[in-house]
C-alpha cells in the first residue's frame, strides 16, 4: 500500500497545525498548572498592587501626623488605625512595604548577577582566577554579614539606601555562585561550546552568549529565592535600627515599634506582621513551583 | 591526605586572619568610640578623653595601622584587648559562649530530630494528608521571619499567662533575679524561661529540616538498594528504617554542624528580643556602644566557629558515607 500525494499533503496540514512549544511557554504552562504557582503568582500580584498602588486609596500620607488621634483603633477616618506619633498605619506600612519590596527584588537580581558572573569566570578559565574568586567567595562566608552591614548601616542614611541593596547584595551570592562554578566546569566539554571555542568566539562572549543562558533556570529559581531571602535580611536589620534608616520607614522597623505596644494595640503590629510573611510566602510558593516547572525530571500530579 | 588536611587547615587559619582583620579596620573606620565620651554633663576635658581612648586602644587621633598593630600583636598573645568599659574582652567571650549554648543546644537537637523526623514520614507517605500538612506548615513557618514569630510567642505568652492567672512562661532573661530555692526551684525557673526561646528557635529548624530531609529521602526510597533489602524479604519498616533512613541521614547531620557553627553568632534576634545575655545580643551591643575590640573579637570567633563546622561536617560526611573515603 502506498500513500498517495493527497493522504501526505492531508497529513503535513494536520501536522502544520501542531505548534511547537516554546521552553517559555511550556515552563508557563507548567507554572500555572500547578495550584502553588498560581496561588503564588496571585499574592504577590495583590502584594504589589497594593504596595503602590494602595497608598492613592489612602487619605494620609506616610508623613502626615494626626494630632487628634494617638494610638487610636481603626476607623473610618483611619482604616488600620493609629501609631503612638498619630502616623496613619495603613499609610505607614504601604510606604514599609514599597521599601521592602524593591530592595528585596534589586538585592536578589544584583546578587544572583554577581553569583553568575563570578561562577561563571571562575568555572571557565580555572587556574589562577578559579583560585582567587573562589578565595573571595570563602572570605565572605566566612565574614559575619550581619555584622558588617550593622557597622555599616550610618552610611545609609539620608536616602542612601542603594548602597544598602548593594551591600545587602554583596552577602547574598556566595553559595549560588559556588553552584554556578562547578556546573560551568561540566558545561565547558559540551560541543556546542568546543564549538564557538574552536571558531575563535572570545572566552568572554562565550560566557555571557552560552554559559550563563544555559544555567537561566537555576539563577531564575534563585533570583526569586533570594527576593524572600533580602527582604526577611532587610527586615531583620531594619528592626535594630541598622537598615533603612529614618524619617524612611520599612516593615523591619514598624515591626520593631509595633511589638512594643502589641499587647493592648494590637492593630500596631499585626498589619505590618501579617503583610510581610504573606508577601515571603508568595515569594516563596513562586520560586519553588518555578523550581519544579523548570526542572523536566520533578514528578506533577496529574500529567 | 595529610598534606591536602594540612593545606586545607592553613587556607583556614589564613581565611580567619584576614576575615578578622578587615572586620577590625571596617569597624575602626566606621565607628566612633569618643562620641561615647562626648555630650556629657559635666563635658569631659578633651585631654581626659585621649588618655583614656589611648589606654583603650581605641583613640582615632592614633593612625588606623599602629592601633591594628597594637591590637594584633595583642590576639596573637590570646587577649583580645578590652571592652569600651574598661572590662577584658575575654572575660566576656567566655561567659557570653556559656550562655549562647545553654539557649541553643536544646532547641538545635529539638529542632533537628523533630525536622528529620517530619520530613521522613513525610515523605514515606509522599501525597497524604501528612505530607500535605507539614508541607503547608513548613511553608507557613518559613515565611515567618524570627523578629516576628519571638513577638508573636511572647504576645500569646503575656496571654496565656493573663487567661490562667499564672506566670508558666517568662519571656525575658535566663533566671529571675534574686530567686531563693533549692535545686527543684531554681530548674523550673530556668525551663521556664527557657521554653519561648527554644520555641523560637527551633520551629524554624524544624521547617528546615523536614523540607530537606524529605527531599533526601524521597531520593533514596527509589534507590536500588531499598528495593533489593525488601526484595531480600525484610520487613517493609526495617527496610526503611535500617537502610533507606540511614542513607538519607547524611546531609542532615551534615547540615547539623553547619548549622551549630552558624548559630553561635546567629541568635541575635532570639537573644536580643527574650534578653538572654549571649553572643548574639553582644554582636548588637558592640555596635550600638562603638565597642570595637568586641566587633572584632566577635567577627573572630564567628569566623573560626563557621570554619571548624565546615571542617566537622566534610569529617562527618568522610565517616558516614564510604564513598568519600574512597574517591
Amino acid at each position: 500500500m502506498t500513500i498517495t500525494d493527497e493522504e501526505l499533503a492531508e497529513q503535513r496540514a494536520d501536522i502544520d497545525k501542531i505548534e511547537a512549544p516554546s521552553r517559555f511557554r511550556v515552563v508557563a504552562g507548567r507554572f500555572f498548572g500547578s495550584h502553588q504557582g498560581r496561588i503564588g503568582f496571585a499574592l504577590l500580584g495583590l502584594m504589589f498592587l497594593l504596595a503602590f498602588a494602595g497608598p492613592y486609596a489612602g487619605k494620609w500620607s506616610y508623613t502626615d501626623k494626626d494630632f487628634m488621634a494617638f494610638l487610636q483603633p481603626p476607623s473610618p477616618e483611619h482604616w488600620w488605625g493609629t501609631l503612638q506619633t498619630g502616623a496613619d498605619v495603613y499609610a505607614v506600612t504601604l510606604r514599609g512595604m514599597q521599601k521592602s519590596l524593591v530592595v528585596g527584588l534589586l538585592a536578589a537580581v544584583v546578587g544572583t548577577t554577581l553569583a553568575a558572573v563570578v561562577g561563571a569566570f571562575a568555572g571557565y578559565f580555572m587556574g589562577w582566577t578559579d583560585r582567587a574568586l573562589t578565595w573571595i567567595t570563602d572570605l565572605l562566608l566566612v565574614l559575619p554579614a550581619f555584622l558588617i552591614l550593622a557597622i555599616m548601616s550610618p552610611l545609609f542614611a539620608g536616602g542612601q539606601w542603594p548602597l544598602f541593596v548593594l551591600v545587602l547584595a554583596l552577602f547574598l551570592w556566595m553559595v549560588t555562585s559556588k553552584i554556578v562554578r562547578s556546573m560551568t566546569v561540566s558545561l565547558k566539554e559540551r560541543e556546542f561550546i568546543q564549538a564557538a571555542r574552536f571558531m575563535g568566539v572570545p572566552p568572554i562572549k562565550i560566557i555571557f552568549r552560552h554559559v550563563i543562558p544555559n544555567m537561566s533556570s537555576l539563577l531564575v529559581v534563585d533570583a526569586t529565592l533570594n527576593v524572600s531571602a533580602a527582604i526577611l535580611t532587610e527586615t531583620s536589620l531594619s528592626y535594630f535600627g541598622f537598615g533603612i534608616q529614618p524619617p524612611d520607614v520599612s516593615l523591619g522597623s514598624l515591626i520593631a515599634d509595633g511589638a512594643k505596644t502589641a499587647v493592648y494595640a494590637p492593630w500596631t503590629f499585626w498589619f505590618c506582621a501579617g503583610l510581610l510573611i504573606v508577601t515571603v510566602l508568595a515569594v516563596n510558593l513562586v520560586g519553588d513551583s518555578l523550581r519544579d516547572a523548570f526542572d523536566p525530571t520533578a514528578k506533577r500530579c496529574g500529567q | 591526605m595529610a598534606g591536602f588536611l594540612l593545606r586545607r587547615l592553613l587556607n583556614y587559619l589564613v581565611l580567619i586572619v584576614v576575615a578578622t582583620s578587615l572586620a577590625y579596620a571596617l569597624a575602626a573606620s566606621a565607628l566612633d568610640p569618643r562620641s561615647n565620651y562626648e555630650g556629657r554633663n559635666p563635658p569631659i576635658p578633651p585631654a581626659v578623653i585621649d588618655a583614656r581612648l589611648t589606654e583603650l586602644n581605641l583613640n582615632d587621633q592614633t593612625p588606623l595601622v599602629e592601633r591594628y598593630l597594637t591590637w594584633a600583636g595583642d590576639v596573637v598573645h590570646g587577649d583580645f584587648g578590652k571592652t569600651v568599659t574598661g572590662g577584658s574582652v575575654n572575660e566576656d567571650l567566655g561567659r557570653r559562649i556559656g550562655v549562647t549554648l545553654r539557649l541553643i543546644t536544646v532547641g538545635l537537637v529539638l529542632g533537628s530530630l523533630t525536622g528529620v523526623l517530619v520530613g521522613a514520614y513525610a515523605a514515606v507517605r509522599q501525597y497524604g494528608v501528612f505530607d500535605r500538612l507539614s508541607t503547608g506548615a513548613s511553608f507557613a513557618v518559613l515565611a515567618v521571619p524570627t523578629v516576628v514569630l519571638a513577638n508573636i510567642l511572647i504576645i500569646g505568652a503575656v496571654w496565656f499567662n493573663e487567661l490562667v492567672g499564672v506566670q508558666v512562661f517568662l519571656v525575658s532573661g535566663e533566671t529571675t533575679p534574686g530567686l531563693e530555692g533549692g535545686f527543684l526551684t531554681q530548674l523550673v525557673d530556668r525551663l521556664q524561661h527557657l521554653i519561648l526561646p527554644t520555641l523560637s528557635l527551633s520551629l524554624g529548624l524544624i521547617a528546615v529540616y523536614s523540607r530537606y530531609q524529605r527531599n533526601m529521602m524521597l531520593d533514596v526510597l527509589g534507590a536500588d538498594f531499598v528495593r533489593t533489602a525488601m526484595a531480600k524479604g525484610l520487613r517493609r519498616r526495617t527496610a526503611l528504617i535500617r537502610h533507606a533512613l540511614r542513607t538519607a541521614l547524611i546531609p542532615a547531620v551534615t547540615y547539623f554542624a553547619f548549622t551549630f557553627g552558624a548559630l553561635l553568632v546567629g541568635t541575635t534576634f532570639t537573644e536580643k528580643i527574650f534578653g538572654w545575655h549571649g553572643m548574639g545580643e553582644w554582636l548588637v551591643d558592640s555596635i550600638s556602644t562603638n565597642d570595637v575590640n568586641t566587633v572584632a573579637a566577635i567577627s573572630c570567633f564567628a569566623a573560626f566557629a563557621v570554619l571548624v563546622a565546615s571542617l566537622a561536617s566534610d569529617v562527618l560526611h568522610a565517616v558516614l558515607d564510604p564513598r568519600v573515603r574512597v574517591g
